[in-house]
Formats: C-alpha cells, sequence, structure tokens
C-alpha cells in the first residue's frame, strides 16, 4: 500500500512525472499504430535501422553544439526512411541488407564523432543515454512536450485519415495500384511516419530499443485477434498499458524507463501467446 | 468498339523484351484465355494491361467508357497474405477504394455493395472470419468479391486456381462463367489448364515470346497449333 501512496505522490505532485507520463502514452500510440503494417509489410526492423541512424545524426547534432537537435534529426531520419521504403525496393542492393548497411554504418560513425569531438567528460554516459534513453524521458521540457504532443497528434491523424489506404496497400500493394490508388505514395507517407515516431521514441526507450516498441504490441494483438482493426485497436491498448506500467514502475523501482517498458511489452506478449493457443485450441 | 485493344504490343524487363508484336482486342462479354508456357510472357502481359508496368513499345486502348481504375483484378497469393490479419469483410470493402479518391472513409453505399458481392459468391456469412484461417478456395472467392467490387466490367485472372483441389476448381470456374453469362462481366484469364480453357473460353491467345494464335476458341481448338499445346499439356487433363 505505501508503495501505491507513494506513487499516487509521485504523479499528483512531481511535474516531471507528469510530463513522462504524457509523452510516453502518446508515443506508445502512435509506434503501435504503424507496427502491425511494418510487421506485415516484412519491414520489421525498420524501426531499428532508422533509430541507428536517428543516434549517427544526434551525434553529428551534439559535435555540432546545435541548441534543436530535433531541427536536423528528424529531417535525417525521414530522408533515410525514404530511402529505405521507397527506393530501396527499386535497387540492387534490398530490403534487410540496405537497412543493415545503412544502420550499423550510422551507428559506427555517430559513435566515432562522439569520441573525436567529445562536448562533455562522460562520453560513455551521452552514448548509453541516448542508445537506452535511460533518463531522458524523466528530464524533459515543457516545450519538448509540447513538441511531442503536437507531432503525436499529427501522426495519429494522418493514420486515421488514411487508414483505408494503409490497409489496402499493406494487404495487397499490386491490387491497389491495378485498381488506380497510388501506392508508391503511401509507401512513402508510411516511411515518413515511421521516422517521426521513431525521432519521438528515442526520449522514451533510447534508439536501440525502439523496435520493441513497434514490433511487440502488434505481434501480441496478431496472435489473438482475427480483422486488421482489432489487431490495431489492441496493440494500441497494450502499447499505451505497457508504457505507463513501465514508466510507473521505473520511478517506484529505480530501474531504467526504456527497458522497463519493453519488459512489460514482451510479458504482454508472453501473455497474448498463451491466449491465442488457448482460443486456437477451442 | 471494344473494350481493351492492344496494338503492336512489346513487353519485357529492362529493355530485354519477352513478348513482340502483340495485337488483339477483347469486347464486352469476352472469355478470354491466355496460355502458353512457363515464362512465355502471359503475366507480364497481364501486369502491362493492369499499368503496373510500362510497354516496351506499343499502346493499350481501354474502349466503352472502361476506366483504367476500374478493372477487377484476381492475383496470384503473396507470402504477406498467408497470414494476414484481416477479416473478410475488411479485405472486400477494399475494393472500393478506387471509388473513394481523397475521401478517406468508406459510404453506406459502398459497404452495401460489398455486403452484396459477398452474397454473390456465398461468402456472406464468412464477413466476419478471419482471412488466413479460410480454405484456399473461400480465399479466392473473398478475392474475387473484392475485385468485383472494384469492376463491374472487367476481371482480370491470374491463374486462379493455383493450388486448389479438383472439386473447389470446377466450382470457381463456374462461378467465373456464372458472372461472365449473367452479369455480362468480360474475363481475361491466366491458365494452364487447358480443358479449362476448352470448356469455358470464347476466344484464346496463345502467346511464346510473340503471338502464335487469337482468336475464337472453337478455332482453335481446331488449329494445328492449339492440337499440339492439348497433346502436349494431356497429361494435365482432369
Amino acid at each position: 500500500m505505501n508503495g501505491l501512496e507513494k506513487l499516487w505522490t509521485y504523479i499528483t505532485q512531481y511535474q516531471f512525472v507528469q510530463y513522462a507520463l504524457i509523452v510516453g502514452v502518446l508515443i506508445a500510440l502512435c509506434s503501435s499504430l504503424l507496427g502491425a503494417t511494418l510487421v506485415l509489410k516484412r519491414f520489421s526492423f525498420i524501426g531499428d535501422g532508422l533509430s541507428h541512424v536517428a543516434f549517427g545524426a544526434i551525434a553529428i547534432a551534439t559535435v555540432l553544439r546545435l541548441s534543436n537537435d530535433m531541427l536536423l534529426v528528424m529531417p535525417v531520419t525521414i530522408l533515410c526512411a525514404i530511402l529505405l521504403l521507397h527506393v530501396g525496393q527499386k535497387t540492387k542492393v534490398r530490403g534487410d541488407a540496405a537497412i543493415a548497411m545503412l544502420s550499423v554504418g550510422a551507428l559506427a560513425l555517430g559513435y566515432l564523432l562522439m569520441n573525436i569531438f567529445p562536448v562533455s567528460s562522460n562520453v560513455a554516459g551521452d552514448v548509453c543515454s541516448t542508445l537506452f534513453g535511460s533518463t531522458s524521458i524523466l528530464t524533459i521540457s515543457t516545450a519538448e512536450m509540447w513538441l511531442c504532443v503536437g507531432m503525436s497528434v499529427l501522426v495519429i491523424a494522418v493514420f486515421v485519415v488514411f487508414y483505408n489506404k494503409i490497409f489496402a496497400v499493406t494487404f495487397d500493394e499490386s491490387f491497389a495500384t491495378a485498381t488506380g490508388t497510388r501506392a508508391g505514395l503511401y509507401n512513402l507517407l508510411i516511411s515518413v511516419l515511421i521516422a517521426v515516431i521513431v525521432v519521438l521514441a528515442m526520449d522514451l526507450v533510447g534508439s536501440l530499443l525502439i523496435s520493441a516498441l513497434v514490433v511487440f504490441p502488434a505481434l501480441s494483438a496478431m496472435r489473438v485477434f482475427k480483422s486488421f482493426r482489432s489487431v490495431i485497436i489492441c496493440s494500441a491498448v497494450v502499447s499505451v498499458s505497457c508504457a505507463v506500467i513501465g514508466i510507473l514502475v521505473s520511478i517506484l523501482a529505480d530501474t531504467p524507463v526504456g527497458s522497463t517498458i519493453v519488459a512489460a511489452d514482451i510479458l504482454a506478449f508472453i501473455g497474448f501467446c498463451a491466449a491465442g493457443a488457448i482460443t486456437c485450441r477451442k | 468498339m471494344a473494350l481493351l485493344t492492344c496494338r503492336g504490343l512489346s513487353l519485357g524487363y529492362d529493355g530485354k523484351s519477352v513478348v513482340d508484336g502483340l495485337d488483339f482486342s477483347v469486347n464486352s462479354g469476352d472469355y478470354l484465355c491466355i496460355v502458353g508456357e512457363n515464362g512465355s510472357g502471359k503475366s507480364t502481359l497481364m501486369k502491362t494491361i493492369l499499368h503496373l508496368r510500362q510497354p516496351i513499345s506499343g499502346t493499350i486502348e481501354f474502349g466503352d467508357g472502361l476506366k483504367s481504375s476500374e478493372i477487377g483484378y484476381l492475383p496470384q497469393q503473396t507470402v504477406v497474405q498467408k497470414d494476414f490479419p484481416a477479416s473478410v469483410r475488411e479485405i472486400v470493402l477494399s475494393g472500393c477504394l478506387n471509388r473513394c479518391g481523397l475521401r478517406p472513409f468508406y459510404t453506406k453505399r459502398e459497404k452495401l455493395m460489398a455486403a452484396e458481392n459477398m452474397s454473390r459468391l456465398g461468402i456472406s456469412e464468412l464477413a466476419g472470419a478471419c482471412y488466413r484461417e479460410l480454405s484456399g478456395g473461400q480465399q479466392q472467392r473473398v478475392l474475387l468479391a473484392r475485385a468485383l467490387c472494384a469492376t463491374g466490367k472487367l476481371l482480370l485472372l491470374d491463374e486462379p486456381t493455383a493450388g486448389l483441389d479438383p472439386v473447389v476448381t470446377t466450382e470457381l470456374y463456374e462461378l467465373i462463367a456464372r458472372l461472365n453469362r449473367e452479369s455480362g462481366i468480360t474475363i481475361i484469364m491466366i491458365t494452364h489448364d487447358i480443358a479449362a480453357a476448352e470448356k469455358y473460353a470464347s476466344h484464346v491467345l496463345h502467346i511464346c515470346h510473340e503471338p502464335l494464335f487469337f482468336g475464337t476458341a472453337a478455332d482453335y481448338f481446331r488449329s494445328e497449333i492449339g492440337c499440339l499445346y492439348v497433346a502436349m499439356n494431356g497429361g494435365e487433363r482432369g
């Protein structure tokens, strides 16, 4: 009981906890929306690849001492997403290989840059924080929170408006193209959305763990639910609950936020697997 | 005027042609079967008619007020679709997307149309079922219902019976023939099943890197090339 009271005091008293919860819920919601599409299009690793690109971009922004690194990180990540999803399919280096190349390259160059031009005395700490998002969600400023709210609302609005088109393009790209839907355009839209989500989610879970946020809720929902709409709604619910639980547990138990959220996602996935196995047997 | 006219069509990949000199036309109500060996350019021709790829040279014209986005298409199944979590209703409804334009949601009329096409193909009771849990024959009916939502005039089918058992194959052929006969929907079908072509088709196009035959089915099965092809594929006749 003591723990719950402590938690309630935290939520009502401390602004940073409130901010963390707001941002956490919104990011979890956004990342789960596109999860199903990416898993079904066999692009599960794109979140991972893009987050490494974003890490590289953050390293450059840090070295250049930019006051708002979002201005550099967002465009670079969007550009890479377009390259990977849109152009990448037509070139000789295909899908997974292109993602592997770009992501590992960006990771290595980013780390190299941060070590050659150190801006603080604790490079290892900076890198760890960017990779695993250890504390950044708890140190978010009011301006950053509003930026995150704005971007999340935009992502959700775009997703809702283009929901039917995204479904058609995910299920059967050639049929959609043949009947006059501009599949290329919607693939582009999907890649831009995922880039925005990755950049937003870096603060929450850090760049190494973003894929988990994208993939686990969708895979959990797909175990149990049978229509696309219910899969999307369920993965949103799973993702948001896991984010809230993860943030609260991490504050109480003093664990890293990102990995706690992902641990909650893994538990949810195991639960849904069991539920799926039971419903199948009936 | 013909529904679809191809003139001097050359098709291929990366500038290398696979088929040359295609000249044929399809009239409203025809049932055209495209036959030929694997790799002879049948699927490439279908993809070109659907604007999924550009011809190297030649033209494809649509007549009778047919818009290029009003073609129903039954593609071969992809790996992605095998474990796709979508209900039958969602998939059939997605065939109406070409009517939406920029409008984000489906109207009542489109939902009604999807329901009508589902009952037309006898899959109404499956509307809430999950696509990946259906049998191969049921999945093809779902995709056919989706194609009917996209068109009332022209259906393109790429080996619709691949992987189906003989009973279901016959059912699907009968269904397609009924759509052709009763609703006047023009059919263009790629098939390896020469017996089905003989039974259902009104016209046959036989290609093998160049058109070997185009004409009515009756003429084809009397022609030398037709008899030879039937004899070669005799083992497959069920």
